[in-house]
């Protein structure tokens, strides 16, 4: 399939627009990218036409609804290579996902003195639901050290590692460094001991094609709002057996089979998961990311962003002073830097005048941060979307802005 | 002076500036001219933590003034809080806890105020205030 950035850039109505008087360079899409008019045609239709209760009531629309929400289900089962449709459990968001499972899991899975391993490279997202799982059942917190190049340290995973350990998470790439994470190989490690693996897919689903019986992790979560689809909505892939054998997260309506006063017996996968009335407009806008996804293609848009990394990385390696934060082998569609002597919240505020918008501090990764000994990071991420050009502007930019602030 | 008219002070000299190009610059250069605080008082009981940059504030009270001194690791931060420093110190007590502080949005900086932002600069502000309130009340 032919790539033409351009074609890509006219379907984000967003991008067309100034600020400050500049064009906008929007480089800040680890924190969410922008929507393609497809999304945003398919969330209005849903709401014009569509809208009505799912997985109840008889009526045509309500039909109409849940059969298109279910076959939003079967796109996104596709798109993972799951390989059931009842193993995708829609959520709000990666958070959302983490959160159920650190809670259902630990609910029946964690006791005093088990251990739940993360890795030093963790978002907060993947790091407090485990601290309060631990501190709910006394469980232990175990951490996965990285290099000064933030590469984790498989080797001391191996020893941390043990029959104590519960549950491992872990993110697949992370959001402060770019680094890509050997997930399949963290994943047999912990598979050799029983021991099923979470992971963190929020920074890896938008770039890299994801086939989840492959990697063969237990749980893995995503948000939509990453990968061009809307804001509260996420996904949860489970394993049958183990969405089978943790408890419900929450209760409410479309949980539940029968409900009496003495006894509530609990609706089948993946339904189970799903208390309440769910986010159909998010969910069927997100299955409108994903034909995006697809008829780009993945590897397309993976092919682009590594283009302009690298040109990226070449650019800013001019700049004396510079130190880049993250310096794995494998890295995915970001660059992370700071200058000596100039604080990351200066360069961003001038470069937001100037037109560029990314993201400054600590990216929701404080431990990230206190291992490099550092108050933050400058943040540049790209997309699809992106330019050459865009990546001059962003340069000469910083060119002005390291000016101001000598 | 009385902080209304420090208010108006700084106004009047932020109309100067034609572009926010000039602005950043010379808020850039109070951050650092600002005289830094004393070493002491850069530890851990004086700090603001903000998400992107954090701010040290130190307050005293002589004769029934409240007198403060601050400092910020970034310096558009500190640029901004030296502002707040001049409107604010050698004033009352009951003036500071009322203070509007609206000159910030008049000279257009108001973007810093934002929690979004978490700089530091909201909670330096609510800790300005607290002093002024811990030091009426010991009166």
């Amino acid at each position: 399939m032919s790539f033409n950035v351009n074609l890509v850039r006219k379907e984000f109505p967003v991008l067309d627009q100034k600020i400050n008087k500049n064009d906008l360079v929007y480089f800040d899409n680890a924190a969410t990218t922008q929507k393609p008019k497809s999304v945003i045609n398919r969330i209005n239709d849903y709401y014009s036409f569509e809208n009505s209760n799912i997985h109840r009531g008889a009526h045509y629309l309500s039909q109409k609804a849940t059969e298109a929400y279910e076959a939003a289900r079967v796109k996104t089962q596709k798109f993972l290579n799951a390989k059931h449709s009842h193993e995708i459990v829609f959520t709000r968001g990666t958070t959302d996902a983490i959160n159920l499972v650190a809670s259902s899991f630990s609910k029946k899975y964690l006791k005093k003195n088990d251990e739940v391993i993360i890795s030093s490279m963790e978002h907060h997202s993947n790091i407090v639901p485990w601290q309060i799982a631990c501190e709910d059942t006394g469980a232990k917190l175990m951490v996965v050290p990285m290099n000064n190049n933030g590469e984790l340290i498989i080797e001391e995973y191996q020893k941390i590692i043990s029959e104590k350990t519960k549950i491992v998470a872990i993110t697949h790439v992370s959001n402060s460094l770019g680094t890509i994470n050997p997930v399949k190989e963290i994943i047999r490690i912990a598979h050799k001991n029983d021991i099923p693996v979470l992971i963190d897919g929020a920074q890896s689903a938008p770039h890299l094609k994801i086939d989840v019986q492959d990697i063969d992790c237990d749980f893995f979560c995503m948000s939509a709002h990453k990968m061009y689809g809307p804001m509260g909505t996420g996904v949860l892939y489970g394993k049958e057996e183990w969405l089978e054998k943790i408890p419900p997260y929450q209760g409410g309506g479309e949980m539940i089979k029968e409900v009496s006063f003495d006894k509530t017996t609990y609706n089948e996968l993946p339904y189970k998961f799903e208390a309440g009335t769910p986010n159909v407009a998010g969910v069927l806008g997100f299955e409108a990311a994903i034909n995006f996804i697809d008829q780009t293609g993945i590897e397309n848009i993976a092919n682009h962003e590594n283009m302009l990394l690298d040109y990226a990385i070449k650019e800013l390696k001019n700049f004396s002073n510079i130190k880049f934060i993250g310096l794995a082998k494998d890295r995915a569609s970001l660059v992370s830097f700071v200058f000596d002597n100039i604080h990351p919240y200066d360069v961003g505020t001038i470069l937001d005048k100037l037109g560029i918008a990314l993201r400054t501090g600590h990216h929701c990764a404080q431990p990230v941060m206190d291992f490099f000994n550092i108050p933050g990071t400058v943040r540049a991420s790209f997309s699809v979307y992106n330019t050459i050009d865009e990546i001059d502007v962003f340069i000469n930019a910083l060119h002005k802005t390291r000016e101001m602030l000598a | 002076m009385s902080i209304k008219e420090k208010e108006q002070e700084i106004i009047s000299e932020f109309e100067m500036f034609e572009d926010w190009l000039d602005k950043y610059n010379y808020i850039i250069e109070l951050g650092k001219s600002v005289p830094e605080i004393n070493p002491e008082y850069k530890e851990k009981q004086y700090l603001i933590k903000g998400c992107q940059s954090q701010v040290w504030l130190h307050a005293k009270m002589e004769n029934g003034k409240v007198f403060f001194t601050a400092d910020s690791d970034a310096l558009i931060t500190k640029g901004i809080v030296s502002l707040l420093i001049r409107v604010l110190s050698g004033q009352k007590p009951d003036d500071i806890i009322n203070a509007e502080l609206d000159f910030i949005e008049k000279i257009g900086l108001k973007e810093h105020l934002s929690p979004t932002r978490s700089n530091g600069l909201v909670n330096m502000i609510k800790q300005i205030k607290l002093y002024a309130l811990a030091f009426k009340s010991k009166q």
